[in-house]
């Protein structure tokens, strides 16, 4: 292994740092929207629905056009920062923002799949024992939907890891900043680095079984149907 | 106290529209399946909303759709034990009960959660989780529940429809227990006839989405105030009648006269009669001369069914008893009655009674007691 062991370990970093901060702003995010989004329906819901899934179907270089378009110096967003004093393009934040965008659809789903598994009677019987909609949802809805919502966070954490068009698009390749393993392993061949490319394949591999056998391990034991307290 | 209730809701196939007041008697709330009752509940609770309405708990507005006040259910004060019993799967008994006592210092709710669950006949099952629980006392546990917020009225859901006989006699003396300490009001649905007779003080039969009879259930079942009402209270036997005098009548679809012990305020359109309150007589003497305020008549068994303690006897009743004196010598057969045979009635008597007169010979005599008999309007 040390004969094909990367020089520079910083694309490892950068990619944890990324997957976890992204995974993090997504779980927020995506429970949110999908607590917000159960209680309500109608044509206008669908195509909110719609909005919220496109970063899934959409190739990953469309969403990181769109998100430069945004951020970019003549972009609303982009405005709106360089009024503050900074900007995210080429930086740190971009890989963030590209991986939780395209991380998000991941989480919304399952988390609202997750929600939806609720027996509103749970909820119903806490409203009438005076409980708050903030308590109802953190102490009987996000505790009976938590194998589901876990199982989401997963599923973006793995999608966060391999992003790699929209954060190329937004980020851009500076080793030691922005350069995340799927960008590294696509220059190192570009520069016929093969050694290098292999190693960062290995290190890909790796974690993403790591994360693949704890998800279908996790799902075996404590997932939906089989958790410690719902009845198999 | 009182629970001034007024809901009017559209609903897929009927619309709800039901007033009434309950106080501190524990009203059982009687309908088959769909007619609302649940929808009812949900509204009083604040989980559904209503078209129209108003709810006031002892002047205390929860609802009121014309000044748009709307208390949200957390607000009402009001104790509902569900269906199912909708325990917290991921939460012990003990946290389940306590859920509704946050506010209270930790040490206070454990001493009132313990309190709660003995009152219950409930006790050392504080750390399980409900579905380590048999269905008797996971419903005890949710009736602690919903008691331990100290709720102003009390809303039950079929509260025992989800356990097997044995339990559910278990539970209706607990519920009664508990009603006769609780003494607010208490509402209680149910599609169960019996249940609803033990457990209410009044009774309120709701059908699609209406009030069909309210009041005392003695009342209501001695008398019920329409068909519809006498068919959800089981009566099984009905016929037209016409009017002779004030007392008697005529009933078509028996094809007798009948003397009756009370008159309607309104012209009278059907008369039935309970299965079990039919009375098995000696025959009246040979000869036919029963006169008609006796009510008593020959009939044949046409055929029965039997429960381990009752037996539903189905009657074939003459039309008069000289008809059918004449009928049976005509035929030379008094099992099989020839001829113009007006209606089956049903009777339900105990087997031990059923044993006293099974072997007579046919035609057995029955008798329409005045009394039994209620008038029903169009």
């Amino acid at each position: 292994m040390a004969l094909i062991a990367p020089t520079d370990w910083s694309p490892l970093q950068i990619s944890i740092e990324t997957s976890v901060t992204a995974t993090l702003i997504t779980l927020v995010a995506g429970l949110a929207a999908a607590a917000w989004r159960e209680r309500r329906s109608g044509p206008a819901m669908a195509i909110l629905d719609g909005i919220f899934l496109l970063p899934l179907v959409l190739p990953p270089t469309v969403v990181g056009f769109f998100l430069l378009l945004l951020f970019g110096r003549n972009g609303p967003l982009g405005k709106l920062l360089l009024a503050l004093g900074t900007t995210v393009v080429f930086s740190w934040p971009a890989t963030v923002i590209a991986a939780a965008v395209v991380a998000f659809p991941l989480m919304y789903l399952t988390a609202r799949a997750a929600l939806e598994q609720v027996d509103s009677r749970y909820l119903e019987a806490a409203r009438t024992l005076g409980a708050s909609e903030w308590r109802v949802f953190s102490a009987i809805a996000l505790p009976l939907a938590w194998p589901g919502v876990l199982a989401g966070t997963i599923l973006s954490f793995a999608r966060a890891l391999g992003e790699f068009g929209a954060t190329l698009m937004l980020a851009g390749n500076i080793p030691g900043r922005t350069a995340t393993i799927p960008i590294a392993i696509y220059f190192a061949v570009e520069a016929n680095d093969v050694q290098s490319a292999v190693a960062w394949c290995l290190v890909d591999v790796v974690i993403s079984l790591a994360l693949l056998s704890g998800l279908y391990y996790w799902t075996r034991t404590q997932g939906p149907g089989r958790s410690r307290w719902v009845r198999s | 106290m009182a629970l001034e209730i007024q809901i009017a809701k559209r609903l897929p196939d009927f619309a709800l529209d039901v007033s009434f007041t309950a106080s501190d008697t524990p009203l059982g709330i009687l309908g088959p399946s769909g007619a609302g009752k649940t929808m009812l509940l949900r509204c009083i609770a604040g989980l559904e909303r209503p078209d129209r309405g108003r709810v006031v708990l002892d002047h205390r507005v929860l609802l009121d759709t014309e000044q748009g006040i709307h208390v949200p259910a957390r607000e009402r004060r009001l104790g509902m034990l569900f269906q199912h019993y909708a325990l917290f799967p991921h939460r012990t008994v003990a946290e389940n009960v306590a859920f509704g006592l946050r506010h209270l210092p930790r040490e206070e709710q454990t001493q009132r959660v313990s309190a709660l669950l003995r009152r219950a006949h409930v006790t050392g099952l504080e750390r399980r989780y409900p579905r380590q629980l048999s269905g008797g006392e996971q419903q005890r546990v949710a009736l602690a529940r919903a008691l331990a917020t100290e709720p102003e009225a009390l809303l039950l859901d079929e509260p025992l429809s989800a356990l097997d006989t044995h339990l559910r006699s278990q539970m209706e003396a607990q519920l009664q227990e508990t009603f006769a300490s609780y003494r607010r009001p208490t509402l209680l649905v149910t599609h169960n006839i019996e249940e609803a007779y033990r457990l209410g003080g009044k009774l309120l039969v709701l059908s699609r989405g209406r009030v069909a009879a309210l009041g005392a259930k003695e009342e209501i079942f001695r008398r019920p105030p329409s068909m519809e009402v006498a068919r959800l209270t089981v009566c099984k036997n009905f016929s037209r009648v016409r009017s002779i005098s004030e007392n008697l009548v005529e009933a078509l679809d028996w094809g007798c006269t009948l003397g009756v012990g009370h008159t309607l305020s309104r012209p009278a359109a059907y008369i039935g009669i309970r299965a079990h309150h039919i009375d098995f007589v000696e025959s009246s003497g040979t000869g036919g001369t029963a006169s008609a305020d006796e009510n008593v008549f020959p009939c044949w068994l046409a055929r029965s069914s039997e429960t381990p303690f009752r037996i539903t006897l189905y009657l074939r009743v003459g039309d008069s008893q000289q008809a059918a004196a004449d009928r049976r010598s005509e035929a030379g057969n008094p099992a099989e009655p020839l001829g113009e045979i007006r209606a089956e009635l049903q009777a339900e008597v105990f087997k031990e009674k059923w044993r006293t007169f099974r072997d007579r010979p046919m035609p057995w005599h029955v008798r329409l007691s005045p009394e039994s008999l209620f008038l029903l309007p169009e």
